[in-house]
């Protein structure tokens, strides 16, 4: 019973949601409404199964003081300074308005964040000096579509090669166009199929493995 | 921004940028605050802008209408009981009514929003003959061959093969572009960051110092 019950759940709900896009009774549209709902709800409580697990994983490599266990107290207590401002904050201040959290988030969180990302350039940099090697036709197409792209999105671009914004153009909008939508219908019908046998009970991730 | 808080921005920066020389300690700081700081700032907002609004306040000014959020709750709570070995099974009850609704969401929208548009986007007229009707033709082999390339049930033989190698052409072009523009953008926060170092550390600290 502890099996088939999650299987039937999953099933119940699955089937009425494909159902109500096609019936448009006001019952239906009512229920769905509903759930979608409380759904929302569920998908905010699901969040700190997340942080359970980020302080389980932490709290192990401090307690065992296994290597980096001090730059997981740096995690866990900026966690918890910008979880407890971002709680408590709203609440005590002064017409809800979040001065540490935000300044936290301005002077720390973005900077970082917009950083760790620019890192990315110097990385992608060294990844396609490894990718451009051309070894075969396929490495050639890609190169030579990513340097117009990259030649046609920059001012300068037209003094090297003065066609490059009409190419970036037509690559964009016809054979990237084409391939963009060759893989996106590809992943949608196997995102679909997938759901349909999640839906049939074929495939239970919900079940953890106690189900296989 | 103020130069104390410039100060704190311009330090955490050059610290990540400093591991483009080597992975070192001051590296991992701004690494490990930044995961912190991430996943305690996704506490604040889901708090806020979700469950405070959408469960308690709507349950505190109409109880008697908005009844059914209690369930939303109870089922986000079961969420929890995975961690009570007697009843862990109830965890997976509430985990399923969640992936089955959102199972059910996600394949009709993959059909209806992704699926059906696109096909019926690639359905362009190839007639009169016209610089427009050759790249309607151009997008629709590309589609097509792109597809046999993702087709895996038979072996890339005879008309398959040629047909394939289309795609993955196609393919590559798309990859070369989708690289470009990553380039591009990541740049672009590049530069983001320099004009700040510059503008907003630089130039004031020496304001500041010179007077």
């Amino acid at each position: 019973m502890k099996r088939q019950i999650p299987v039937l759940l999953a099933f119940l709900t699955g089937t009425f949601v494909v159902v109500a896009f096609f019936v448009s009774a006001p019952v239906v549209v009512g229920l769905n409404e509903k759930l979608d709902e409380l759904l929302m709800i569920v998908t905010a409580f699901a969040l700190p199964l997340g942080v359970v697990s980020f302080l389980q994983h932490h709290s192990k490599k401090i307690g065992r003081r296994s290597i980096g266990w001090r730059n997981s107290i740096v995690s866990v207590a900026s966690f918890a300074v910008m979880a407890s401002l971002g709680i408590v904050e709203p609440f005590v201040s002064a017409q809800g308005r979040a001065v540490g959290f935000n300044w936290l988030f301005d002077t720390v969180f973005t900077p970082l964040q917009a950083t760790m990302f620019s890192l990315l350039a110097f990385m992608i940099a060294s990844a396609a000096f490894r990718a451009f090697r051309v070894k075969n036709l396929e490495a050639a197409i890609l190169m030579i579509s990513a340097v117009i792209v990259m030649l046609g999105r920059v001012p300068i671009g037209k003094f090297v090669l003065p066609p490059s914004a009409a190419l970036t153009e037509w690559i964009m909008n016809v054979p990237n166009l084409a391939a963009q939508r060759g893989i996106l219908i590809g992943a949608a019908l196997g995102a679909a199929s997938m759901a349909i046998r999640i839906i049939l009970g074929i495939e239970r991730p919900y079940m953890g493995g106690a189900g296989e | 921004m103020d130069l104390v808080s410039a100060w704190v921005a311009a330090f955490l920066t050059l610290a990540i940028y400093s591991f483009l020389y080597k992975d070192n300690p001051l590296y991992r700081f701004a690494e490990s605050l930044f995961v912190g700081l991430s996943l305690g700032y996704e506490i604040g907002i889901v708090l806020h802008r979700t469950i405070i609004p959408n469960l308690f306040q709507k349950l505190a000014a109409d109880p008697g209408r908005n009844w059914y959020l209690v369930i939303g709750g109870v089922l986000g709570i079961m969420l929890y009981l995975r961690y009570v070995q007697r009843v862990s099974f109830l965890g997976r009850w509430a985990l399923a009514v969640y992936m089955g609704y959102f199972v059910g969401v996600e394949l009709m929208q993959r059909l209806h929003g992704d699926v059906l548009p696109q096909v019926k986007d690639t359905m362009l007229p190839l007639l009169p003959l016209s610089l427009a009707s050759v790249q309607n033709l151009l997008v629709l082999v590309g589609v097509l061959s792109v597809l046999v390339y993702f087709y895996f049930s038979r072996p890339h033989t005879g008309i398959l093969r040629p047909v394939s190698r289309l795609g993955i052409w196609f393919i590559m072009v798309c990859f070369g572009a989708s690289f470009g523009y990553t380039v591009m953008a990541r740049i672009s926060l590049l530069v983001g960051r320099l004009t700040f170092l510059v503008d907003d550390w630089v130039r004031p600290t020496l304001a500041a110092i010179l007077g």
